[in-house]
This record gives C-alpha cells, structure tokens and sequence, in this order.
C-alpha cells in the first residue's frame, strides 16, 4: 500500500478510469497535472468559462454513450450552473420514464478554513441531497476519494464528488490495484462503544482525533462515516446509534436543512434508534453566517474539536 | 438540393399530422382527457418538418416546451406520444413526463424540455459526442426566440464554435416569448446576427417554407458531418394560437390583423400547393393523406384510451439506473 495525497488519489482515480474505458472523457477550465498528455485533446476538454453549458453538455454527451467527468473545480461556480444540475441532471432520467442513462460525474472542491472568504468557502452538499436523483460522494481520505471517485465514473448516473479543499494535501495508505469503494457503503472508522459521532468530510479526522483523546479517559467513542450522503448508509448508523445510545453529528455546513439535521432526523423517527438514545441528539454544525475572511472569524465561524467534545460531554452527561 | 417526390409527401404528411395532433390535443385538452398544460406549435409546423428531413435516426435533436412537432418530425411514435399526454403507462415517459418531457432517446429525440434555454447545452453534448464518434452524425437544438436572452445560448453557440462542435442551432422566431412580443425583450429583434459574434454562418429563412427551412438546414446539416462547425438557423414564424392552455384557451392579445397575415402564411397549403402544381400530389391524394392522418390519430387516441395510467407501486421507480455499477 502507498501512501499518496488526496489530490493525487483523485487525480488517480480520473486517470485509471480514463485509461479502462475509452468512453470517460474529462471537461473543465482547468486541470491538476497535465491529463492532454496522457489522453489527448479530445478526451481531455479545456472549456470557456461557460459552467451552465458544461454541465448540460455532460448530460448530452452522457445519453449520447460517453461517460463525462464535469470538473466545475470550486463549488462555488457550479451555482451559475444550476438550471442544469436541479431542473436537467436530477431529474432527466425519472421524467423521460427511465428511457436513458446519464452516467455523468461532477466534481467539485468545498469546504472553508483556507482563507477564501465567503464565496469560495461553500459546504452546500444538503442543498443537493434535497434535490431528489443525484447521488453524491463526500469522501474523507485519500483510499476513500479514489475509490468513491471511481466508483462514481462508473454509475450510470449522475453523481456530484464533493471534494474537501483543505483535505488535498492530507496523505493516506491507498490500497494498490483497481481499489474500489462502492456507493451508499458507510464506514466505520473507528469502532467504539459509548458515543457514536457521524462526521462527514474533513470532519471525520478531527472526531477521529477527539475520540483518541476520550479513550485516554477511558470512553469508547465510534466514529462513522456515511461516505455517500445519497445514497446514505442509513442501516450503519442505525446499527451505531443503537449500540451506543448516544449521537452526535458532525458537519461543516450550518445546521439549518443540513445533512446532520437528516441524520438526526432519521434516528428521532426510526423507533428502535428512538428508544436507544439516552439523551438527546447533538449537532456541530458551522455556524449560519457566510463564511468570513478574517482567520479568528473564519475559525469561530467553523465546528473545532472543542465544540465537538463538548457535544460528546452533553450527551455523556444526558444519560 | 432537390428532394425526390416521396420524399416531399412525407413532409407534407408530416406538417398534417402535426397539425392535427396539435389541433386534437387541444380539444382533448379542453375535455380533460389531457392534464396539465399544452403549447401547441400549430403554424410552426414547417421549421420541424424542414429540418428534420435532413437527418437521420442517429443524429440526435433537442426540444422545447412546445415540441410535440418536433417528436413528430423526427419519427416518434403518435401513439405513445398521445399515451403520454394522457398520462397513462404506455406513453414514452411512462406517463412520468408529459406534454413538456416527451422523449424517445431510441430515434435521437432527447427530449422537450420545459426550461427555455436548457437544450442548448444538452445538444452541444450531443455534438461533443457525435464529434467522437468521428461518424459525421450531427446535433439539432430547436429553441424560441426566448431562449436568445438566457445565457444558455450564448454559453453553448461560443463552445461550439471554439470546439467547431458538429450542431445546427435552430431558432423559431415567432415573435413572441409568451405574451411579451420579441422587441419588449430583445434589442436586437433579429437572432441571425447574433451568430457573427460567434463566428459562425447564420441565415435567417422564412420558417413558414419548409422548403426554404430544408436547403438552410441542409447547408447546415452538411457542413456540420464535414467537420466545419456549427451553423444558427433563424427561421421567421408564427404561433396560430395562444402560448398554452389549460383547460380552456386563454384570449388571443396578439394583433388581429398580424394573426390574420400569419394564418395567410400556412405552411401546409403552401406546399400542398406546389406540389400540386408541379404534378406531383393530386386533390383526391391529398383528401387520402388527410383521411390517413385522421385514422392513425384516432388509433392514438384508443391507444391512449386503452393504456392503464401508471400504479402508485411506479411512483418511486426510473429515478436511478438499476444496474449502478458498470464493472
Ligand atoms: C428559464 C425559464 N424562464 C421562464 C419560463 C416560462 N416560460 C415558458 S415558455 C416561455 C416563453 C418562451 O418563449 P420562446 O422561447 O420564444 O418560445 P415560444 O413559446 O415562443 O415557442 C416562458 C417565459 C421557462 N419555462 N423557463
Ligand atoms: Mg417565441
């Protein structure tokens, strides 16, 4: 097993699955490497800066017998786009009665906490989990990302790839060979008995880095990772939640309509999830406000370790 | 380009058909067969029938809010077409799509859509693929004169002409985006030129010939299998009725004397005519396409009739690809 960077296991998983099946084809404005070297101009598509065409034109060119990798690079562009993801990507395949595939991928880097103020510090994901027939991937370590990724290329629909910025440089064992991660699959990352924390994203290392400290004082904490936020791996956290009896939520988007607010949602309306909890579900959440510039606003505006624990102490001390 | 005589009365076949499907679908409409609303392209039946003619089933189209004629031109089923509207199982999107979501990506028809300006840069996919394919298969996108503000358009017609993408870009200028008339809306009112900022050709015809709508597309159509890139079409119609319905026609508020001039502008006698002239198509002929029509629309309509409306049990099916993932 080697030991590569996020970006690089990304990068990885583009260039195997270009490699296997001459149909993957890669557009954007930009590109990490130099990917035309490999696989030429006609696979490989510098775009204008046209985020709304992109996007549609990975759906024409998805029911038309290609396999696109969209690369909208920052989140943040991809909402000029949005015509095509809401009214077009999600919903093409249902309304035209299953008549044809759209197995098209797009990726995007998000997430706060690299300075870049309120635009590009976005963490919108729940925005599309609400939007009912995209699948989305929210990956937190480098074996993860290139196996969800490629696993992504391969659905035959469309999946939208958040990828945490700040995870980039982050480096990780990757198995070698075809490594795969299948879709709606959670992990747990560490296995636990008295808490169960759900943290998505760049979030999974710090509950990871909070639970190590709580077993210094002897507090089993489980860490899960849904890993897909659609499909999610309801049936992982159930199963936690009701060996624990404890749950706390961890994610970098505000509460409001988040993916944490769905989670603590499916647990409050699952009976047998209900009548394990001990105390009351905790979110950590980032707070509701768009992310600012300043680094002590930009860290106060973000969940940190210290809340994280202080929410695992709420539902310690609950019950 | 010369068309053959067959050939010339299936475009006239086709033009009546589309007439009379969008004449039917409005009673049907009316009488609640029909839910939802209905965009009827009655009068605009030429720039579909014209441009169709020039491809075949592996060049692919996209389609507008008011796209029955398109379906219909480029060879869907009428049946499943009616079935559709009627919402029941058998229509194409399995009664989940209706009048605006009609597909059948079997022929290249990849959809109406009901978002003005959201085909575009689904057929410069399309192109983008056919362009792969290195098969000389092209993309067709039909859109309204609406769809000239969206950004859409400007999106796709640079991309494809830095990319020399093979697609025609055809746009039905009927003067009017719902009840705003075009100069409200645009300050250019012609579409044509816009495609000189692009770098492309583009002709504005008389959309009410469909022979003239046919050897535009055609130079187009050709040009874009050559691998020259892509071309705009600003065909210059007229919507006969209003822009929808639902269960009754809303008022006319365009100029009388305007619909009046436009409704003289037919597209059907004005090629029955010729043809008639040129002695290729005779009164009693024409009577028999007529009566042909009428029949397969009434077999639509039992068709439809017959076909069972989907069960609650399909409600949640068709949102995913079953078979996720391809190893
Ligand atoms: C993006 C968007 N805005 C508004 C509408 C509402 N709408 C439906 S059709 C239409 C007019 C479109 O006019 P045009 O493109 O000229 O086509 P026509 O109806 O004349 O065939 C409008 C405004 C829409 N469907 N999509
Ligand atoms: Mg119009």
């Amino acid at each position: 097993m080697r030991e590569i960077s996020f970006a690089k296991a990304l990068d990885e998983a583009v260039a195997e699955e270009m490699r296997r099946d001459a149909k993957v084809i890669t557009m954007g404005t930009d590109f990490t490497g130099d990917p035309i070297k490999e696989f030429g101009p006609d696979r490989v598509r510098f775009t204008p800066i046209s985020e709304s065409v992109m996007t549609g034109m990975g759906l024409g060119a998805a029911a038309s017998g290609y396999r696109p990798i969209i690369n909208w690079r920052s989140v943040t562009f991809c909402f000029v786009a949005m015509d095509q993801i809401i009214n077009q990507a999600s919903k093409v395949r249902y309304m035209f009665g299953g008549q044809a595939d759209f197995p098209v991928t797009y990726r995007c880097g998000t997430g706060s906490g690299m300075g870049m103020a309120a635009q590009h510090s976005q963490s919108p994901h729940s925005l599309w989990m609400h939007i009912a027939g995209l699948k989305i991937i929210l990956p937190s370590t480098p074996a993860d990302a290139k196996g969800l990724l490629k696993s992504a290329i391969r659905d035959n629909n469309p999946v939208v790839s958040f990828e945490c910025s700040r995870l980039n440089p982050i480096t990780g064992p990757v198995p070698d060979g075809d490594h795969l991660v299948p879709l709606g699959v959670a992990e747990v990352k560490r296995a636990g008995t008295d808490v169960t924390v759900v943290a998505l994203g760049y979030y999974v290392r710090e509950a990871l880095a909070v639970a190590e400290a709580f077993a210094l004082e002897g507090i089993s904490i489980e860490v899960v990772d849904p890993r897909t936020l659609v499909p999610l791996d309801v049936d992982t956290i159930h199963a936690s939640v009701r060996k624990t009896g404890r749950l706390v939520v961890v994610d970098e988007a505000p509460p409001m309509c988040s993916a944490a607010a769905e989670i603590a949602a499916l647990i409050a309306e699952d009976p047998a999830s209900f009548r394990a909890l001990k105390g009351p579900v905790q979110r950590v959440c980032a707070a509701a406000v768009p992310v600012p510039y300043s680094p002590p606003l930009e860290q106060a505006s973000l969940p940190r370790r210290g809340d994280i624990v202080a929410a695992i102490r709420r539902v310690l001390a609950a019950g | 380009m010369t068309l053959e005589a067959p050939k010339l009365l299936t475009m006239l076949r086709d033009m009546i058909m589309i007439r009379e499907f969008e004449e039917l679908a409005m009673k049907l409409r009316a009488a609640g067969k029909i839910y939802g609303v209905v965009h009827p392209c009655s009068g605009q039946e030429a720039v579909a029938v014209g441009v169709c003619a020039c491809l075949t089933n592996s060049d692919r189209i996209t389609s507008t809010h008011r796209g029955h004629g398109h379906c219909i031109a480029k060879g869907a089923d009428i049946r499943r077409m009616m079935a559709e509207l009627f919402g029941r199982v058998d229509g194409y999107c399995k009664g989940k799509g209706g009048s605006m979501h009609i597909a059948d990506f079997a022929i290249g028809m990849l959809g109406a859509n009901g978002v003005v300006g959201a085909g575009l840069p689904m057929a410069a996919g399309a192109a983008l693929a056919a362009q792969l394919d290195g098969k000389g298969d092209v993309a067709v996108c039909f859109f309204g004169d609406g769809a000239v503000t969206e950004g859409e358009f400007h999106e796709a017609l640079n991309i494809s002409a830095v990319w020399k993408l093979p697609i025609v870009f055809v746009c039905e200028n009927n003067l009017y985006a719902s009840n705003n008339a075009i100069a409200v809306q645009h300050h250019i009112t012609a579409v044509a030129p816009h495609a000189a900022g692009y770098g492309m050709p583009g002709v504005a015809v008389d959309g009410n010939d469909v022979l003239a709508v046919h050897q535009a597309a055609s130079t187009a159509v050709a040009r874009a299998r050559a691998g020259q890139g892509p071309s705009l079409i600003e065909c210059n119609t007229y919507r006969w009725y209003f822009h929808s319905m639902h269960d009754k026609p809303p008022p006319e508020t365009r100029p009388a004397d305007e619909v009046a001039l436009w409704k003289s502008r037919d597209p059907i006698p004005r090629l029955s005519n010729d043809l008639m002239a040129r002695g290729l198509l005779s009164p009693a002929a024409l009577q028999q396409m007529r009566a042909q029509v009428e029949r397969e629309l009434q077999a639509a309509v039992t068709f439809a009739d017959n076909s069972p409306f989907p069960g609650v049990a399909d409600l949640l099916t068709d949102m995913y690809a079953p078979d996720a993932a391809r190893t």
